[in-house]
């Protein structure tokens, strides 16, 4: 079996915390305990602008949601409920060919 | 209800629950009678298989321990949080004979009945409120009525219809639709969308348009994540929304930019309009909002030269002293660029086959309850006196007078309250100290809710609990498409809004009794669909027209604005009303200006030397709606604590470190908050997020759940209303300091 990934096309995550709530749901993580976690980076720009980047993590209870994934075949809980759809989930290879066209994207690969 | 062993169940949801203004599709999970799972519906046209965090909750909100599942009379003093379980037939038995006793003594305008946001429940209150014979519909303590209604207002006397940035959400095959063309440009004004679903509109649906290739320009004293995405960034002083208005009408009016062909042919009051901007230079405006003139300029010139350019905007507007003035400066910008009712555009906003859940207009108000009943309410709404554009648009209590008048029983007093999906106190009500006192003279208060909250604790004399979104059959018309919600599990002992309103509207209507059930309710009032409750359920809970009125473009050429079916717009002269006759009526000016706040660095210098941050309230967050939610684990986990957002040099100059607690005062009130230093915060602006009272804190006054520690609106003033009544609430313009109060997490 390929091995399978997360991509996060972070140009569009707007910090939104779905996929944190998607996966608690999910696995029914209790407080304290979740498989993505968002993260905020904040970078002064050359022009002096701010840019603000969310860029969720699979955390180690990240299981690539291996009972929807593969007894349902439907995709993962983060990238179904991604409100900026920019949560992918397929091969590592099919990921990186997408992350070609990508202004700005960050691949995972959790296990 | 059967008990399946495992089924799904597609719904719509609106309230209460993910608590928002709704519209999503849910496939609601179902297993032995209980709802265990929520999923996006991924044929459903709003949010195309995604849930926010919120919707993700749903089962956290339904099945929580504190909520309130039987009604409750109150045995102690009011306050004292002490209660009695009753049945349902003793608390309508209870509420019918003490509203009947004051209706017989008093009149039935001396009840008030109060909603909150705008969720399932204008359409179940106002039918109660009628029925009872009251004029009085109101969202208590709102200042100035500053949420929405001021925009429609001048939005109804501008274009006679509302308007909303056109993502597609009007055609059924939503952005595949070869009709629809992406903005080039979308405007993003007062608002942080990404954060819900405001307004009838899905959050995220701008962020779709950026995908697809729209740029932005964003209006906002914070530097939101849209912000940073932003072509341009007017990072403005909170309450000079108007002032950036006129300064680009300007712009586009002197430069030539506007769509001369449109403005002949279909708008009136041009020169006036043309004369009226000569007093608004962008020089001089961009100095009132704090910022560049070259942005002001270039963000005018880039709107106007983008067509089709949209715009969409946020409650702040409404806020704006004068917020019917500012909202009618902006319906301006997309009126002189021809940008109404275009793909890609301002598109106009018409509720799906012409179905009424929750009545938007005067209009809407007649076609329910008859020209003549409107009439006679229209006369003793408490406000009408004072405004006629509160006498002549919509039917809300003006609510500023409402408080006046509660204290001085002038010009006459009123003696109940029917509180229903609303939390004045821990919520919406700007000097909530001064409401709790004045609610407290009332002889008899009914709060109808799912949680306990400040409000029903102080003030409830009979508590009825209302059934959530998965547990009711009701309807969504806001705007497109018709869709319902569809009872899949169990209400156990509680009811929904519309059951509870309908069994109380024919105890107490002196007129036939029309409608049994709910179902039968909701069936006439889909006639002009053509479908029935059932129906709806069957086809996955949505219906969308394939034409009529509802189904946009260019409607101005064919018709189907106006009632006469003549072409134009659905205004007096048929045509966009830059200058404004409806206005003029209301004894208003017809064209807009610029005022300062009544409280503002330019206005009260003095004030301003004492309080030299301006206190900008209802900052929000994606996990929470309004005042609910802070008991949802899965949502608490995310925003824990009321943060105060400060820039960081501001905060050092202050000695206040990031996570310390710390007191934001000022002529008005106080809160404390948790200090956020964050480089998106402007020097001269702090922003706190609204609706905190802390439910696991002690309900019994005098803490009502710590509200008095953390409510923020105890800083925001009550009667800084605009002229025409609508618009002007404080709660982005107060002034305020920041002072240290203690160690680092420690209360």
């Amino acid at each position: 079996m390929p091995r399978k990934a997360l991509m996060i096309d972070y140009e569009y995550c707007t910090g939104c915390h779905a996929c944190e709530v998607a996966c608690k749901q999910e696995h029914d993580y209790p407080v304290g305990k979740g498989g993505i976690h968002m993260n905020e980076i904040m970078t002064t720009l050359p022009n002096g602008r701010l840019r603000i980047d969310y860029i969720p993590f699979p955390t180690a209870y990240c299981d690539l949601c291996a009972v929807r994934t593969k007894k349902k075949g439907e995709t993962t809980a983060c990238a179904k409920h991604c409100q900026a759809q920019v949560i992918s989930y397929d091969t590592v290879a099919e990921l990186a060919k997408i992350m070609e066209n990508k202004a700005h994207a960050v691949m995972f690969t959790p296990k | 209800m059967e008990k399946d062993k495992r089924k799904i169940v597609r719904t719509t949801a609106w309230s209460p629950g993910c608590g928002s203004h709704g519209g999503c599709g849910f496939k609601l999970e179902i297993e032995n009678g209980k709802l265990v799972k929520v999923e996006g519906d991924e044929c459903h046209p709003w949010n195309q298989g995604r849930v926010c965090a919120k919707g993700l909750a749903l089962t956290q909100y339904v099945h929580h321990p504190d909520r309130v599942r039987h009604p409750l009379k109150r045995v102690g003093a009011r306050g004292e949080n002490k209660w009695q379980q009753i049945t349902w037939e003793e608390a309508f038995d209870i509420c019918e004979k003490k509203l009947k006793e004051i209706r017989e003594k008093y009149g039935a305008e001396s009840v008030i009945f109060a909603q909150g946001t705008g969720r399932d429940i204008g359409g179940p209150i106002t039918y109660l409120c009628y029925a009872y014979g009251s004029p009085n519909w109101v969202q208590i303590g709102l200042a100035g009525h500053s949420c929405y209604t001021p925009r429609q207002g001048a939005m109804f006397v501008t274009n006679g219809n509302y308007t909303m940035a056109d993502c597609s959400q009007f055609l059924e095959k939503r952005y595949e639709d070869p009709q629809w063309v992406r903005p080039n440009v979308i405007i993003n004004w007062a608002q942080n969308p990404i954060n819900g679903c405001f307004d009838g509109f899905y959050g995220h649906w701008i962020v779709d348009c950026m995908k697809r290739g729209s740029k932005l320009i964003v209006i906002d004293p914070r530097v939101t994540w849209l912000a940073s995405r932003a072509e341009i960034h007017l990072q403005n002083r909170p309450g000079t929304d108007g002032a950036i208005a006129l300064g680009m009408l300007h712009v586009i009016i002197n430069e030539g930019l506007y769509d001369k062909e449109f403005v002949d042919k279909w708008c009136n009051g041009f020169d006036k309009l043309k004369e009226r901007v000569q007093q608004y230079p962008p020089e001089k405006m961009a100095a009132i909002a704090w910022i560049k003139t070259e942005d002001l300029i270039r963000a005018a010139r880039l709107y106007a030269q983008s067509k089709p350019s949209a715009i969409h905007w946020g409650v702040p507007i409404d806020g704006n002293p004068q917020g019917t003035v500012v909202a009618q400066a902006i319906a301006h910008l997309w009126s002189i660029t021809g940008n109404i009712d275009i793909p890609g555009g301002n598109v106009i906003a018409k509720a799906a086959f012409g179905v009424t859940t929750y009545p938007f207009t005067s209009q809407e108000m007649a076609d329910l309850y008859g020209e003549e009943m409107v009439k006679k309410l229209n006369e003793l709404r408490i406000g009408c006196d004072r405004y006629p554009m509160i006498k002549g648009f919509r039917g809300w209590v003006q609510p500023d007078v409402l408080l006046e008048q509660l204290e001085t029983g002038k010009p006459y007093k009123v003696h109940g309250a029917w509180i229903q999906t609303s939390n004045p106190i821990g919520g919406q009500a700007a000097d909530p100290k001064r409401h709790l006192a004045a609610l407290q003279d009332l002889d008899f208060i009914v709060v109808v809710d799912t949680f306990h909250n400040p409000t029903s604790v102080a003030l409830a004399d009979i508590f009825l609990p209302a059934a959530a979104l998965s547990e009711k059959e009701s309807f969504r018309n806001w705007w497109w498409p018709l869709t319902n919600m569809v009872k899949a599990v169990d209400s156990g002992d509680t009811k929904s809004d519309w059951e509870i309103n309908l069994e109380m509207a024919n105890r107490l209507t002196t007129g036939p009794i029309r409608f049994k059930t709910v179902k039968d309710l909701i069936d006439d009032r889909l006639k002009p669909a053509g479908i029935t409750y059932d129906e709806l359920a069957k086809r996955g809970s949505w219906y969308a027209p394939k034409d009529g009125s509802s189904v946009p473009y260019y409607r101005y050429e064919t018709g189907m604005l106006r009632r006469d079916g003549k072409p134009g717009f659905d205004t007096p002269s048929g045509k966009v009303e830059l200058y404004a006759t409806r206005y003029e009526e209301w004894g208003l000016d017809p064209l807009p200006y610029f005022v300062e706040a009544s409280e503002s660095p330019v206005s009260t210098p003095e004030l301003w030397a004492k309080y030299p941050l301006i206190f900008a309230s209802g900052r929000r967050v994606p996990v929470f709606f309004h005042a609910e939610h802070r008991m949802i684990p899965w949502l608490r986990e995310i925003v824990p604590d009321p943060v105060i957002e400060i820039n960081p040099q501001t905060a050092k100059d202050l000695g206040i470190e990031d996570g310390e607690w710390v007191l934001a005062e000022n002529n008005h009130g106080s809160a404390k908050f948790k200090a956020l230093l964050t480089p998106t915060a402007h020097p001269k602006i702090v922003s706190v997020g609204h609706g905190w009272w802390i439910p696991e804190a002690k309900p019994e006054t005098p803490g009502l759940f710590d509200n008095w520690e953390h409510n923020c609106n105890q800083l925001v003033p009550m009667g800084t209303q605009s002229k025409s009544g609508f618009g002007g609430g404080a709660y982005k313009t107060s002034l305020c300091r920041v002072v240290k109060i203690g160690a680092k997490d420690s209360k």
